[in-house]
């Protein structure tokens, strides 16, 4: 199985443990997941002012190149490139007055009509690989391991982009099922971690992200499983300044969804980067003994 | 030979260039229309003060914007590469202004980091790939940039490599970045911080520090010319066809 690939600009520095680990399961999973030769930044948020479209230029290039090199299909990891090349597309497919505009103003390039289609890992696992294809493939089941999986908004906001339903989504349930972990629902599992607001708002994106932790560990989660940078930059990395200002925080395990699926194929460690993950990370899974000590070492 | 060529003295005969209209900060000349656009702009009557540099396509000192009749595009062309076309507006953009961030090389370290924090701008792009669009040399500049924003700067380097610093894509940038001076950031860093040493060098440099060729050097000072020029003339010389395996018979300097 053959499909085109766009990484993403923090795949390839600060989450590096999202991008590798992905493509280490790929392999094993028999999924060639080939990168686009030629890429850019695709805008990592998708501007809402509904006029707005120079910012569409970047995301509707990217899937130029995709149609470029025979694609019909663009598989992401990380959400927030998912959601805003799924939108774009979106734009391209179903508003042809926007559409227009568009390609006129990029008369480099071949004109574009939305046929590409954009998947994350997720419902790419899901609808083209198949939970059940999966299972067998998995080797160390993640048994007795408390995940809760974190959608955040841009799986499933809006409804034209969504992975699953938007009120009751299963899909990442479904995946972490697969592995054989015991999965942990929350209610908060689907609110957002504060997002770029950190960089204006840091207190009060704290507290947000300091709330979702502590609702998952108040339903009994070990650890996150998240599909996206800011959400490990303010679910992950932020929780040093949690602890110690909020009553009862405490290091709460943050891992992409990857990661965890790296681990149950039996991949070694080496493949996942976990020196990019809270130390914690790498904690629990030699505690659980899903991980070789010694090659954890 | 051309049969348009003087039998007697093989000179071709010199053909009246047809003269065209060009357009000269909106103003029009006639001009021969074999000219480049520098040497029609001279024809015309304007001297070079500054805003031409090497004449030969290299330095990136006269950079021109021009357009043609009936057309929407922008072109652009180094004004000493580009001939003239007839009905061509054409104006002369030696230089714009571009913030070039100060550093102290020695404290870098080759990190993208280090870029961001000197070029924050890089982060406004918004792929709207006019800077590719205006290049005279046809350097993927959206490329580049986007490379660098990805943290790739060995990419951001090769891709920018062509790139005669004439700053025509800050001209054209969106996001008020200057693209030049970023990418020659990128290739000193790539250069100094991310390129493979060559050992053998500095094996060579040790062995030159450790005074292992002064014995050689000191008897070639002290020769007197004659003597010198024998010891050259004489000296050992690698044959065309020696194999991996030669090795002169002096083999003091190995």
């Amino acid at each position: 199985m053959k499909i085109g690939y766009y990484p993403g600009c923090t795949l390839k520095t600060k989450a590096r443990n999202l991008e590798e680990s992905a493509l280490a399961a790929l392999k094993v999973l028999g999924v060639e997941a080939v990168e686009l030769p030629r890429w850019n930044c695709c805008g990592a948020v998708y501007s809402l002012a509904d006029d707005d479209l120079i910012h569409l230029i970047a995301p509707v290039r990217d899937l130029i190149r995709a149609r470029e090199s025979g694609h019909d299909t663009l598989l992401t990891l990380c959400s927030m490139c998912y959601n805003t090349l799924a939108r774009a597309n979106d734009i391209m497919k179903n508003d042809a007055e926007k559409a227009k505009t568009i390609n006129m103003f990029m008369d480099e390039e071949p004109d574009y009509d939305g046929s590409v289609k954009v998947v994350h890992m997720l419902d790419f696992m899901r609808d083209q690989y198949g939970w059940d294809k999966l299972k067998e493939k998995v080797k160390v089941p993640l048994n007795g391991f408390k995940v809760g999986p974190y959608y955040g908004c841009t799986l499933l906001r809006p409804k034209e982009v969504a992975l699953d339903k938007v009120d009751r989504p299963i899909i990442f349930r479904e995946f972490m099922e697969t592995l054989g972990a015991e999965v942990i629902d929350y209610p908060m599992a689907t609110q957002c971690c504060g997002s770029y607001q950190v960089l204006g708002a840091p207190d009060i994106t704290l507290k947000i992200s300091h709330d979702i932790i502590r609702d998952a560990l108040a339903h009994g989660a070990e650890a996150l499983a998240l599909t996206c940078p800011l959400c490990d930059f303010n679910l992950g990395k932020r929780q040093d300044l949690m602890i110690g200002k909020f009553d009862g925080a405490k290091d709460m395990p943050a891992f992409y969804f990857t990661q965890l699926l790296a681990v149950a194929l039996g991949l070694p460690v080496e493949a996942c980067h976990f020196d990019l993950n809270r130390s914690s990370a790498l904690g629990i899974l030699k505690q659980k003994g899903l991980i070789k000590e010694a090659s954890a070492a | 030979m051309s049969s348009t060529t003087d039998a007697a003295t093989g000179v071709k005969p010199q053909v009246a260039a047809k003269m065209i209209p060009i357009f000269v900060m909106g103003k029009k000349y006639e001009v021969p229309d074999s000219l480049t656009i520098m040497k029609a702009i001279e024809y015309a009557g304007y001297k070079y003060i500054r805003g031409c540099g090497c004449r030969g396509g290299v330095c990136g000192a006269c950079s021109t914007v021009y357009r043609k009749p009936g057309d929407y595009k922008i072109y652009t062309g180094l004004a000493c590469q580009t001939v003239v076309e007839p009905n061509m507006y054409l104006t002369q953009l030696p230089f714009y202004p571009a913030i070039r961030a100060t550093y102290n090389f020695e404290d870098l370290q080759g990190r993208p980091e280090e870029i961001y924090e000197l070029y924050p701008e890089v982060f406004r792009c918004v792929a709207c790939n006019a800077c590719t669009k205006v290049c005279p040399m046809d350097v993927q500049v959206m490329d580049y940039i986007a490379a660098i924003k990805r943290g790739d700067i060995k990419a951001a380097a090769e891709i920018s490599f062509d790139c005669i610093q004439c700053g025509l894509c800050a001209s054209r940038c969106f996001a008020e970045t200057p693209q030049y001076h970023i990418a020659q950031l990128a290739r000193r860093l790539n250069g100094a911080y991310l390129t493979p040493r060559a050992e053998h060098l500095a094996t060579m440099v040790a062995n030159i520090e450790a005074g292992r060729y002064k014995t050689g050097l000191e008897e070639l000072k002290a020769m007197n010319a004659e003597t010198l020029r024998k010891t050259y003339q004489e000296r050992e010389l690698e044959p065309a066809t020696a194999g991996d395996d030669w090795t002169p018979k002096d083999t003091r300097y190995l």
